[in-house]
C-alpha cells in the first residue's frame, strides 16, 4: 500500500484535472450531435464519469474520504437514472416507433 | 507510472470520442465498456480499490448490459440514419472544443493546488470507505434505498403497455 502511494505521487493533480475536462466536454459534444436518443444517454453515462474521476482525484489528493462515499452516491443515482431513462425510450419506440429525439421536440415548450 | 496514465487516458479520450462519432449502437456500447475499464484502471491508479471494483460491476456489469439488452429489444443493431443537419453538427462540435478551452482557462490558476496537496491516500479499501459511509453517511445511504425503490417503480409503469 504504501509503495503504492510513493509511486502515484509522481502523477500531478491537474493532469486528471485536464483529463476531467476533455471527457466532459466530449460527453456535451456528443449530447449535442447525436439525434439517437440511446447515444444521447450513453453521452451524459461519459459526462457523469468524467466528474466521478475528478472527485475522485481530489479525494485522493486531499486525503478525505468522503469524497470517495459521494462518488459511490453518484453512481448510485446514474444507476437509478439509467433504468427510468431507458424505459422511456422503450415507451417512446412503442409509441413513436422511432428513437429519434427531434419527435419529441413539443416538450421544449 | 506516468506511462500508464498517459496510455489509460488516450484510450479513454479515443473510446469517448468513438462514442460519440460512430454510429452502430452495438458499437457505441462496446467503445463505452471500453471507456469505463480504462476509467477502473485510473481508478486503481488513484488507489480507490473499492471504487474500481464498484465501477467495473455496476458501469460494465449492469449499466452496460441494460444498454444491449434495450439496443436488441428494439431491434437497433444495424446502422440507422438519424443524422442532424450540418450546421448544427459543426456547431456542436465547435461548442464542445470552446467549452473545453473555457474551462482549461478557468481552472488554469488552480494548477498550483498539486504543490499544496501532495498525493496521499490510503483509505481506498472496502475498510477505509465502509467505516465512512455506514457512520458519517448512514442516513444518505438508507434514503437511497428509497429512491431505488420509486426508479424501480418509475421503470415498471414506463414499461407497461397501456398505463
Amino acid at each position: 500500500m504504501k509503495e503504492i502511494s510513493s509511486a502515484i505521487q509522481l502523477i500531478p493533480l491537474e493532469n486528471y484535472i485536464v483529463l476531467s475536462i476533455a471527457l466532459f466536454s466530449i460527453g456535451m459534444m456528443g449530447v449535442l450531435f447525436r439525434r439517437n436518443t440511446i447515444a444521447i444517454l450513453m453521452c451524459l453515462e461519459l459526462m457523469f464519469n468524467s466528474v466521478n474521476l475528478l472527485l475522485t482525484a481530489f479525494s485522493a489528493y486531499h486525503s478525505d474520504p468522503s469524497g470517495q462515499v459521494f462518488v459511490f452516491f453518484i453512481m448510485i443515482v446514474a444507476a437509478a437514472e439509467i433504468a427510468v431513462g431507458l424505459s422511456i425510450v422503450v415507451m417512446m419506440k412503442r409509441n413513436v416507433d422511432s428513437v429519434d429525439i427531434n419527435l419529441l421536440n413539443r416538450l421544449k415548450w | 507510472m506516468i506511462l500508464l496514465f498517459y496510455l489509460l487516458s488516450a484510450i479513454m479520450i479515443i473510446c469517448a470520442l468513438a462514442v460519440v462519432f460512430s454510429k452502430n449502437p452495438i458499437n457505441n456500447v462496446i467503445y463505452l465498456i471500453v471507456c469505463f475499464l480504462a476509467m477502473a484502471g485510473h481508478y486503481i491508479l488513484l488507489n480507490a480499490q473499492f471504487l474500481a471494483v464498484v465501477h467495473i460491476i455496476v458501469y460494465t456489469g449492469a449499466i452496460m448490459v441494460l444498454f444491449l439488452f434495450v439496443i436488441m429489444l428494439l431491434n437497433l443493431n444495424k446502422a440507422i440514419i438519424l443524422r442532424k443537419s450540418t450546421v448544427t453538427r459543426v456547431s456542436a462540435v465547435i461548442t464542445g472544443g470552446v467549452f473545453f478551452l473555457v474551462l482549461l482557462a478557468a481552472t488554469r490558476q488552480t494548477f498550483e493546488i498539486h504543490a499544496r496537496y501532495p498525493f496521499a491516500s490510503d483509505f481506498g479499501l472496502v475498510s477505509g470507505i465502509g467505516k465512512v459511509l455506514f457512520s458519517e453517511f448512514l442516513l444518505p445511504f438508507e434514503i437511497s434505498s428509497i429512491l431505488f425503490i420509486s426508479a424501480m417503480v418509475g421503470a415498471l409503469m414506463f414499461g407497461k403497455k397501456d398505463v
